[in-house]
């Protein structure tokens, strides 16, 4: 299943972050961001965490940062745990997370332990993983339209699907 | 953190509302529309529309409890529970401009006739001062403020005089797969009447389906608090938030200031003619006993020893399963059908209950998708083995009266101001308990007959409170039985009255809000009445 501009935004609004979309916005702050690091390491993660069955990961998850971008507090949570995983990465594979295949990409999840842990997000560094990375990508998919739909609910909670659905049947 | 907001007290104001939930909200709407001068004193913050959708996020999230969403603070909103059975309070209310109903589901309903004449027409419990046609008018003007969808379908409801404000929402899909089995085992269904828009109501938006209904609706569709008290200061009121009232001061006969906190470590005195208390169920009472003095040793509004006793809620049953198959749950976050119908067979062995047919059964998959040590494919597998045919029930039990079901002091914590932390003691009593067990059996029948498989049941065992405090401040004719009059006024203050389902004598199994607010439209009533007299 396709995963569209439509379900970016929709997962966008349903946490309060605009929607927009319009072009590449750049985060508040002094700090610089790096923010293709950031985007690759979403991308390479959400191929990990994401069925098999959804395409159209990039941009979708592209989109979904750029909103996220606009909160300093969760970018610079978010830059910790990209540092996390590409400094277990570098350890055993010599390389970047997003560099690595998706089946050593898992492994570096788990070595983390983010398959383990709940998320917290000024918790340990397996459970800020957790939440910064893994949930958040998570709760992107399944709080959108496509995401929903792939379980069988086309107006998943924190999206504003109207109030149609829930009165039809399956078939309808 | 201290703010540049201005906290000091108005002068020479009318009215002083304390709380600004529902009941506050309504009543300072109320008295500001007369002309008063009004001041509305909050413990809590006034919260960013803006944030609302921040706040889902919580809701959604497991890093974050539900007392998280609205800003819960565990040393503020400190207590002890000592009875029977734990009460989970700070699940049971959220504190700020808005009150509780931030956090609400909005169903909304009448008590029924003989909700108000428990101890006549049941044998039990105890009878209001005032009946249904007395508080009827109120129910239908409480209607058009909080915004209410409902239909004219149920049978078993009290009489009413007009349509609903909005239609009512139309049923779920799982409504028509219960109905059949209703049908067949003679069970009527009917609508619910809900506290929220299916279609525009009041500038606010129509129901959009987010879904989160309880703890947060980002939309503004569901009727909460804010709605009255921003009204309330459109027409001049004073809404003063993070300004904790910690004691009220008196002379033998009257109140003269609430004396407040405020963030900057301040303390000031609000003064006014009247005082109207509206904190809730088990704050109400927490104020008037820290008001204590040498006049009135046992608490404020005490000498008939009764504030803080009686404390009521009602009591939740359910059960549902599986069947085989899907059952499209988790779309919206409120209820569309319920029965009525064996709530007036209610005597002094079986308490008035009412069956809910839940909208949102089992897991919603995000949540669920949030939770686990799996993902990628072996997650959407368990995604779609777990959501989809789920069913099931609630149902909410009335609980007697009782004195030794309580909100007192525990001195022995305090809170953030070095107050003794309210202590509930809750105590639930065999009738209600035995009657849990009834409604079990019901729901046990409707889902057997629609072919579901069993998975859960709470009965009296596992039962818990649906987040309604009654009782502790209990409404009567005689001062020596009871705290405040028919006209909402303590019978020792004459400028002090209580807005709040504190006020029931008897509770009902109805969730009491829009109750709540044909008081708080009654009391205001009085509180004119009082000052129109007084010229
Ligand atoms: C999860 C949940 C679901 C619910 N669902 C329903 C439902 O479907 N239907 C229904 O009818 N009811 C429901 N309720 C109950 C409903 O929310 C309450 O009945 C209603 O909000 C009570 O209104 P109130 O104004 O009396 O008190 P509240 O709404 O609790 O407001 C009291 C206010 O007073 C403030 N306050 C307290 N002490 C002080 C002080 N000393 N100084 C200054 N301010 C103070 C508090 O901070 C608070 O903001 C639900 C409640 C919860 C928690
Ligand atoms: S489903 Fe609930 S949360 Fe969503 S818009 Fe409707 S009332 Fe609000």
């Amino acid at each position: 299943m396709e995963l569209t501009r439509r379900d970016a935004v929709a997962a966008l609004s349903a946490l309060g972050l605009g929607g927009t979309l319009a072009g590449c916005v750049a985060p508040p702050g002094s700090e610089p961001v790096d923010t293709d690091r950031l985007r690759e390491t979403l991308v390479a993660a959400a191929e990990v965490v994401y069925p098999s069955e959804v395409s159209g990961i990039e941009p979708f998850v592209t989109a979904f940062l750029e909103g996220r971008l606009a909160d300093r507090a969760h970018v610079a949570g978010l830059e910790e745990a990209v540092a996390e995983l590409d400094g277990n990465a570098r350890v055993w594979y010599d390389a970047e997370f997003a560099a690595l295949s998706v089946g050593d990409r898992e492994q570096v999840l788990r070595n983390v332990g983010a398959d383990d842990a709940d998320e917290d997000p000024s918790g340990t560094a397996s459970e800020r993983v957790r939440y910064y990375v893994v949930n958040d990508l998570l709760l992107a998919l399944y709080a959108s339209p496509t995401g929903g739909e792939l379980v069988g609910l086309e107006n998943p909670q924190g999206h504003a699907g109207g109030i149609g659905t829930y009165q039809r049947g399956p078939n309808a | 953190m201290t703010d540049d907001v201005d906290r000091t007290p108005v002068e020479d104001a009318d009215v002083c509302v304390i709380g600004a939930g529902p009941a506050g909200g309504i009543v300072a709407d109320r008295l500001a529309g007369a002309g008063r001068e009004v001041v509305v004193l909050e413990a809590g913050p006034r919260f960013d529309p803006d944030d609302r959708l921040a706040r889902q996020e919580r809701a959604i999230r497991p890093a974050y409890d539900r007392p998280d969403v609205w800003d819960g603070d565990p040393e503020r909103d400190a207590y002890e529970s000592t009875g029977e059975r734990f009460y989970p309070l700070n699940h049971a209310r959220a504190r700020g401009v808005g009150g509780s109903t931030l956090h609400w589901q909005g169903m909304v309903m009448r008590l029924h006739e003989d909700d108000f004449a428990s101890e006549s027409a049941r044998g039990v419990g105890a009878d209001w001062p005032i009946d249904y046609a007395d508080l009827r008018p109120y129910y239908a003007a409480a209607e058009r403020e909080l915004g209410v969808a409902g239909a004219d379908d149920n049978p078993f409801a009290p009489p009413r005089e007009e349509p609903h404000p909005m239609p009512a929402f139309p049923p779920s899909y799982s409504d028509s797969l219960f109905a059949e089995a209703c049908d067949d085992l003679e069970i009527a269904m009917h609508s619910v009447p809900n506290a929220r828009n299916s279609e525009g109501y009041d500038d606010r938006s129509a129901c959009v389906g987010y879904g989160t209904c309880q703890p947060v609706c980002p939309s503004g569709a569901k009727y909460d608090a804010t709605v009255h008290v921003e009204r309330a200061e459109r027409k001049g009121a004073t809404v003063i938030d993070r300004a904790p009232v910690q004691r009220l001061e008196h002379g033998p006969d009257a109140l003269e200031a609430a004396v407040y906190a405020t963030p900057d470590g301040d303390r000031y005195r609000q003064s006014a003619d009247a005082f109207v208390i509206a904190c809730g169920g088990v704050e109400t009472p927490r104020l008037l006993l820290l008001s204590e003095s040498s006049h009135y040793p046992d608490g404020l509004a005490n000498s008939s020893g009764l504030v803080g006793r009686y404390f009521m809620d009602h009591l939740f049953a359910g059960t549902g399963g599986v069947l085989d198959e899907p059952t499209r749950q988790n779309h919206v976050g409120f209820l569309t059908s319920e029965s009525h119908q064996f709530y007036d067979e209610a005597d002094a062995e079986q308490a008035p209950f009412k069956l809910e047919f839940f909208n949102y059964d089992g897991p919603s998959p995000v949540e669920l998708a949030l939770t686990g040590d799996d993902w990628g494919d072996d997650l959407l597998a368990r995604l779609r083995s777990d959501y989809g045919t789920h069913i099931g029930m609630g149902g909410l039990v009335e609980q007697l009266p009782r004195e030794d079901s309580y909100v007192g002091l525990d001195p022995s914590t305090t809170d953030d101001h070095g107050n003794p932390v309210p202590d509930v003691h809750w105590t639930v009593g065999d009738r209600a308990l035995e009657t849990i067990e009834r409604v079990n059996e019901i729901q046990e029948r409707i889902l057997d007959e629609l072919g579901a498989e069993i998975t859960w049941q709470v009965g009296p065992e596992g039962t818990g409170p649906a987040y309604h405090h009654m009782g502790t401040t209990r409404m009567g004719s005689e001062p020596t039985e009871s705290v405040v009059g028919p006209d909402l006024r303590t019978h020792d203050l004459e400028n002090c009255w209580i807005a709040s389902s504190s006020v029931f004598p008897t509770g009902g199994a109805m969730n009491p809000t829009l109750t709540i607010a044909a008081l708080a439209l009654k009391a205001a009533d009085h509180v004119e009445s009082a000052f129109r007299k007084a010229v």
